[in-house]
């Protein structure tokens, strides 16, 4: 699947790395540009570089740019891909710069792992860990601070006033009988030198974060006018499917393109490291063609030949041995050798694509000296050296212009950065004569790898005899999210990679005899992080064995949890917020049932209670109440959405998702075999945030792993069963 | 093939059987109206025909002569505008990808049913598929869209 092997691909990124280690971090410089714009970056470069670069680009070096007309864009260097972070990073900014909020507007920047580093897992320009807003708070309030200072002091200057005379609210300065807006002294305050410290505000003093404002996004994506990849049209552009191999690994040997080639439209067939690459004049033609491919042999000698029912044999044969050891408190085999009862539980989780609404897609195409790429890039400068690794070019000499990405859910930030550089495989192949949208059907999409890993969980704990927790033992056994990508150094100890473990070893439960084991499985079946990574899995076998323990011991699930987490003041302020919203000690009544899980991921809390029903033997989801500690709630509204659509997604993954594999082959090919969660199935969602004065944490991710906890623990409420694997498989549920 | 798109009359040079969706996208150049599965499984490629909500990947080129098509571009009228109004009072979109087909089913269903149920909704919508999952917020604006309506 691999376009370049991934000892070339180390290679590359480690001198990418160099190339763009950062060399001093903060400096703040204001750049007076030719549109009389007051722009602010917080770079890196020396002054000369960057006022170089100012010449013969738009800007590429700047957070905030305020234009004549008072209009204030804040350079995006993160991927919107659903999640709202346009809107919550230009609420930090205009939050410092006391802007009207109607004066705000969002832009994606430029790639550029230097100036728009993610300062918590740089030096790459990437999205992803639910890091957005937590990585960018500092650095965006400074930049609108520094900016707002600058404006005050052009300001001063022309009325002849003191600085500290004048007020700025909503995007008007004010002293006096003086009055201006913004674009008035946008020219004259970027000829000032840019402050070196700013004075932050008090959060108390916030008059934009933390209310609801209006989605910066909305009013495109309501009326067809938003671009997203597949909209992207380059003049002579041709469309390209490939097709694929059945089986991971496998690569094409022979192939007979000649009726392929009839199909009118067809403009080229050609052969590239992932497959066969038919290109046309339209989507349709394209995907015609495809269909017209004869004869084709593949090399199947280094491909993936077992099913997922074998893999799992080998799990749980892999689970029965002692594992490299990811977590070690006291002597769990003691404790639960001592316990006056055990609970034992076997969890399996199947591999799942991403799905995204938006199949994968994006457009190359030659410029002078180089390349330019559209896409939803959500690893910027990754997808930049991995292109121009594949064309012979230096980093710089590839453009990405980032748009509107339809969903991703991990699936975007892919470190061989697969569909970009397949493209770029077919620009080579074709010689650049063309530009090349790439487009990837829906059954290549499902059938296309890049899954979260399938796992296999065995528990045993153990109580005493007054129900404290004696001992817990766990083994994990799976693929490695990390090895082979550029985060390998830096996620991997002692041969444990941590993501694989994250939420389970690293539990917040005071738990003095401890072990967790991690088996990690070589498979061929190309794996990727999915919304929660780590988390997907362990939150489910450690909130349902919680719950299963708490029951063992008859005692309430919430307070059982409590007191656990004594000195954990974020798990327990949500935990008692949640059960007072969720009014936990109500009785759920017959043919009902109340499940709890609660979960930290991306260093926020998230409560989820769940409340079902069982309808003439079918079990429904009728109300889902979250509650969240995510620090400073920028854009509660936003908080709640994503937290709203975690749910959403992660019923989907409890009720439907599952990639199987016959032989090395997928068996699931669309939403007829992937199955959505529909409307139908939505439940009500409340969302409640817990009040804070710490920065913000993680939004986008957090809100799933609760979700098939809590609905386990409901079902075995409501029914006195437990179901544990997922999906679980209600239409074997007797009631 | 002639048909009306957006109340412009329309004449394509293009191969009947070729998907309305492809014809829209590829050669008219109008993006809004999304490809998401290409077997009617997801709705994001959902348009009107003489007013009735059709998959557009599922429905041949030559199924629209002398027919009027309507896509999100050209979503308008009393129902329309409600339901944009209520899409954006309520911020329902995330990605936003499907939105363009959730309006457009949602605008269908007012169109016929002008204060449908929970039930209803969930009947006229499940075909459309959201995996930001913002379904609690698409019903929400469908109620919202309907009292405005009223």
């Amino acid at each position: 699947m691999h376009i370049i092997t991934p000892d070339q691909y180390r290679v590359m990124l480690a001198r990418f790395s160099k190339d763009v280690a950062p060399s001093r971090r903060g400096f703040l410089k204001g750049i007076a540009a030719a549109s009389g714009a007051l722009v602010i970056g917080v770079h890196l470069r020396p002054v000369e570089a960057l006022a170089a670069a100012m010449t013969d680009g738009p800007m590429p070096n700047a957070f905030v740019r305020i234009a004549p007309d008072s209009t204030v864009t804040v350079l995006i260097k993160h991927l919107d891909m659903g999640q709202g972070v346009t809107t919550g990073l230009a609420t930090i900014v205009a939050e410092e710069l006391d802007a009207d909020w109607s004066q705000m507007r969002a832009a994606f920047a430029p790639a550029d792992a230097q100036l728009y580093n993610n300062l918590l897992f740089g030096p790459v320009q990437g999205t992803g860990g639910s890091t957005s807003v937590a990585n960018s708070w500092e650095q965006l309030r400074k930049a609108g601070a520094a900016a707002r200072h600058m404006l005050v002091a052009a300001a001063a200057a022309k009325w002849g006033v003191p600085a500290e005379s004048i007020s700025v609210e909503k995007g008007v300065l004010t002293s006096g009988n003086h009055s201006g807006s913004f674009g008035e002294f946008a020219e004259a305050a970027a000829r000032l030198d840019v402050p070196k410290d700013v004075k932050l505000k008090d959060p108390k003093d916030f008059t934009l974060i933390g209310t609801r404002l209006p989605r910066l996004d909305s009013t495109e994506k309501t009326d067809g006018k938003a671009v997203y990849a597949l909209d992207i049209r380059r003049p002579g552009m041709l469309t390209a499917v490939i097709r694929r191999p059945d089986r991971f690994g496998a690569t094409v040997k022979s192939f007979d393109a000649a009726a392929a080639k009839k199909v009118p439209g067809v403009v080229d067939v050609v052969a590239v490291p992932a497959g066969i690459a038919v290109l046309a004049q339209n989507t349709w033609a394209a995907i015609q063609g495809r269909d017209a491919l004869a004869d084709i042999v593949w090399d199947e000698a280094s491909a993936e030949m077992r099913g997922t029912a074998e893999l799992l044999d080998e799990y749980k044969k892999l689970a029965a041995t002692a594992g490299l050891p990811a977590a070690r408190k006291g002597d769990a085999a003691k404790g639960i050798a001592g316990a006056a009862k055990t609970v034992e539980a076997e969890f399996a989780f199947p591999y799942l694509a991403h799905a995204p609404m938006e199949p994968l897609n994006c457009v190359i195409e030659k410029t002078g000296d180089g390349v330019t790429i559209w896409a939803g890039s959500q690893f910027q400068t990754i997808e930049q050296a991995v292109t121009a690794g594949v064309l012979g070019l230096k980093p710089e000499q590839v453009k990405i212009e980032t748009v509107w990405a339809g969903g991703s859910f991990g699936r975007r930030a892919n470190p061989p950065a697969d569909y970009v550089a397949e493209a770029a495989t077919i620009l080579k192949a074709t010689d650049g004569k063309a530009p090349i949208h790439l487009v990837w059907t829906r059954e290549d999409d499902i059938k296309g790898g890049y899954y979260r890993p399938m796992f296999y969980h065995k528990v045993r704990a153990g109580l005493t005899a007054d129900g404290k927790i004696a001992g817990w033992e766990q083994q994990i056994v799976g693929q490695s999210f990390m090895a082979g990508t550029p985060f390998e150094a830096f996620a991997i100890k002692e041969g444990v990679d941590g993501t694989s473990v994250e939420g389970a070893a690293d539990t917040n439960y005071d738990i003095g005899n401890f072990a967790v084991d991690l088996h990690t499985t070589q498979v061929k079946v190309p794996t990727l992080w999915w919304r929660s990574v780590g988390h997907t899995h362990t939150a489910h076998v450690v909130e349902v064995t919680i719950d299963e323990l708490a029951r063992a011991a008859g005692r309430d699930p919430v307070e059982f949890r409590l007191e656990l987490l004594k000195d954990k003041p974020r798990h327990t302020g949500v935990l008692k917020l949640l059960a007072e919203k969720a009014s936990w000690g109500e009785k759920a009544g017959a043919g009902k049932g109340r499940g709890i899980a609660l979960h930290e991921s991306f260093n926020t809390v998230v409560g989820s209670v769940i409340d079902v029903s069982v309808v003439n033997g079918q079990i429904k989801v009728d109300r889902v109440v979250c509650a969240v500690d995510c620090g400073i709630a920028v854009n509660p509204d936003v908080i709640a959405a994503q937290v709203e659509g975690g749910v959403g997604f992660g019923l989907g993954a409890a009720l439907h998702d599952e990639i199987t594999l016959d032989k090395g082959v997928v068996e699931q090919a669309n939403f007829d075999g992937y199955i959505p969660l529909r409307m139908s199935e939505m439940p009500k969602v409340e969302v409640h945030i817990v009040p804070s004065a710490n920065a913000p944490t993680g939004i986008g991710e957090p809100g799933v792993p609760g979700v098939a906890p809590a609905l386990s623990n409901a079902i075995f409420d409501a029914t006195g069963q437990r179901l544990r694997s997922l999906p679980f498989r209600l239409e074997d549920f007797k009631a | 093939m002639k048909f009306t798109l957006n109340g412009s009359e329309r004449t394509l040079e293009a191969d009947g059987q070729m998907p309305l969706l492809w014809a829209i996208r590829d050669i008219v150049g109008l993006t809004g109206t999304k490809f998401g599965c290409g077997a009617a499984l997801c709705g994001a490629c959902t348009v009107h025909v003489d007013g009735v909500p059709v998959r557009s990947c599922q429905t041949a080129l030559a199924d629209v002569e002398g027919k009027n098509v309507t896509t999100i571009e050209g979503v308008g009228g009393e129902v329309g505008e409600a339901v944009v109004a209520a899409w954006r009072k309520l911020d329902v979109v995330q990605c936003g990808y499907c939105q363009s087909g959730q309006i457009m089913s949602a605008v269908g269903l007012l169109s016929e049913n002008r204060k449908p149920t929970d039930e209803d909704i969930d009947s006229a919508m499940d075909g459309n598929v959201c995996r930001c999952a913002t379904y609690q917020r698409i019903r929400a604006a469908i109620h919202e869209a309907a009292s405005n309506l009223a």
